[in-house]
């Protein structure tokens, strides 16, 4: 392997991911969720399902099942962990300024509260350099935007 | 310059040479690192077929059939002399039961909207096998709601082979027409065309081909196989994307009805009454993809200019070798091929989902298939998410193998230490 491509596919499989991939954490469903949503992703088969335990204006729990890559495992394993206490609305700024870094775009300056949990999300930062595989791990947060919207109706989401 | 047409000298037995070949391929010259394994969604262009596409252009363009100037008649001529390539390269009785369509996914289609109401009713059967393609599988759905027909899937056994025996034993009087690959798009099984058609046959029922993996790398002689309609891809046969071909038996074709209509495909139109063509120009409305035939013409040149035993000689023992290589790499499970498996394998890595391993395979510059191939029933079956697929062509050889060896061992390094 040259060290060029050693070096791409470490900025991709990153320890943490590797970690969160092979042991996601909070991967169960919830007893009594408010919301719920499936992300599925037609291209690779990947699904996934995001619980939800909304209580007041806070996200109080947050789980998921499914299969998939390792990016998209990891990124639902990071994403609840992130999101666990959050208010939903900061939740949603948190998705616009992971979107925004996956994707390469723009979301503007993050809230100083929310640094923390930007750098945590960090290391999935490294699919910009994979266009294809960028769907991996935007596909959790498609499922949790879905959910929070449509409460239990259990809506499926698609990134195709 | 208009290029020469391409012509390689048949090689002697043993004389395949896949290094040599592989410089007929433009694209190894942009990307002198590439292991292309992913033949069987698409083949790579020879220079013959790039070069061909712009000589037509250049020198006899104009649009076909009905002009009356020199230009118009050439073009048409080259048109025409495409489709007498194809009917020879298939050996087919004659040249009007060759119908170009944009791909074999249209062919089927065509199939099912034209002959499909004109021929079935409620109750009749439909049979396909458990590894088609989406393309030999979701238009006979939709014929089945929309005549009420039933949709019997012949299963293939445990090892992946066809198995005859169910299949003989799924036909029934009212088996109407029966629709297979005659290669696995995913395990790259080999399915006993002959015998099923025999089986078929003694039914009453029609058979459909699906030759798309077939056509590029074997003999595919279509009165030795016996069945009524074959379809294949040009693009997967080293030729143009959007060109393809329905062949049909005449008398299967002509008792077909129009399924698309417009200019080119009728003899005589009034306001209130069309007298259509006879085939295969009945089924080919509108201008045709003119270019994309004279370029799919030259890439069956290439093919043969190889020999298609020499292609399927090598491309079978060129599979045994990757078979042997990669069961030899600890978690990898191959996907059963049955006995005979040409060109085609599937396989997972333990623990490690197909998109991962196509990612670090594609930083490798091997470039592989991986998902479900168009193929979910069949993943559903087999409980996979999916696969990672490799596919063969001419210009592959065994160092190419050997690429995808060291490029699965770094996968295992990175996902399974």
């Amino acid at each position: 392997m040259s060290t060029e491509t050693a070096m791409d596919l470490r900025e991709l499989y990153q320890d943490i991911i590797l970690d969160h991939g092979r042991h996601p954490r909070n991967f169960h469903a919830l007893e009594h969720p408010t919301h719920l949503a499936r992300g599925h992703n037609p291209l690779c088969g990947d699904r996934v399902t995001i619980y939800l335990a909304v209580e007041g204006d806070h996200i109080a729990d947050v789980s998921f099942e499914g299969r998939g890559c390792a990016i998209s495992t990891a990124a639902a394993s990071l994403m609840t962990e992130v999101l666990k206490g959050k208010t939903v609305e900061e939740a949603r700024a948190l998705f616009a300024q992971f979107h925004a870094r996956v994707t390469g775009g723009e979301a503007g300056e993050p809230p100083e509260a929310l640094q923390d949990d930007i750098e945590r999300l960090e290391p999935l930062t490294g699919v910009k350099a994979f266009p294809v595989r960028v769907k991996c791990a935007t596909l959790p947060w498609h499922a949790f935007e879905a959910a929070l919207k449509t409460g239990l109706a259990g809506e499926t989401v698609r990134t195709e | 310059m208009a290029a020469a047409p391409l012509r390689i000298e048949k090689p002697s037995m043993g004389g395949f040479d896949p290094r040599r070949l592989r410089r007929e391929f433009p694209i190894f010259t942009s990307h002198p690192d590439l292991v292309f394994l992913d033949s069987g969604a698409s083949a790579q262009k020879p220079r013959s077929v790039i070069d061909g596409l712009a000589e037509f252009y250049r020198n006899d363009y104009a649009n076909v059939h009905r002009g009356v100037y020199q230009l118009s008649a050439r073009s048409t001529d080259r048109f025409e002399e495409a489709r007498e390539k194809v009917r020879a390269f298939l050996n087919a009785a004659d040249e009007r039961e060759i119908v170009f369509v944009r791909g074999a996914t249209e062919a089927i289609n065509l199939v099912a909207q034209s002959w499909g109401p004109a021929h079935l009713q409620a109750g009749d059967e439909i049979v396909i096998s458990d590894v088609e393609h989406h393309s030999n599988l979701v238009p006979w759905q939709m014929l089945r709601d929309r005549l009420g027909l039933r949709l019997i899937v012949a299963p293939t056994d445990a090892t992946g082979e066809f198995d005859l025996a169910a299949f003989e034993a799924l036909l029934t009087p009212r088996t109407r027409l029966v629709a297979v690959t005659h290669i696995s798009n995913v395990t790259g099984a080999l399915l006993p065309i002959e015998r099923i058609v025999r089986l078929a046959h003694a039914k009453g029922a029609k058979v459909l081909v699906d030759g798309c993996q077939s056509v590029p790398r074997m003999p595919v002689d279509v009165q030795a196989l016996g069945c009524d309609f074959l379809v294949f891809s040009g693009h997967k046969a080293y030729g143009p994307t959007g060109t393809g071909v329905l062949y049909g038996r005449y008398d299967a074709l002509s008792a077909m009805p129009p399924w698309q209509t417009g200019g080119g495909m009728i003899l005589h139109v009034g306001l209130d009454h069309t007298e259509f063509q006879e085939p295969p120009h009945r089924f080919e409305a509108g201008t045709p993809d003119i270019a994309g035939a004279v370029g799919l013409g030259q890439a069956l040149d290439f093919i043969e200019g190889i020999g298609r035993e020499a292609i399927a000689e090598h491309e079978q023992a060129l599979t045994g070798y990757a078979v042997d290589r990669l069961s030899r790499i600890p978690d990898v499970q191959l996907v059963g091929g049955g006995q005979r498996r040409l060109s085609i394998l599937s396989f997972n890595l333990d623990g490690v989902h197909p998109h991962d391993v196509g990612t670090v395979l594609d930083q490798h510059h091997v470039a592989v298939r991986v998902g479900h191939h168009c193929a979910q029933p069949l993943m559903d079956k087999l409980s996979l998410a999916g696969t990672v697929r490799v596919s063969l062509g001419v210009y592959n050889d065994e160092a190419d193998i050997d690429r995808l060896a060291a490029a699965i061992e770094a996968c295992r390094e990175m996902f399974l230490r």
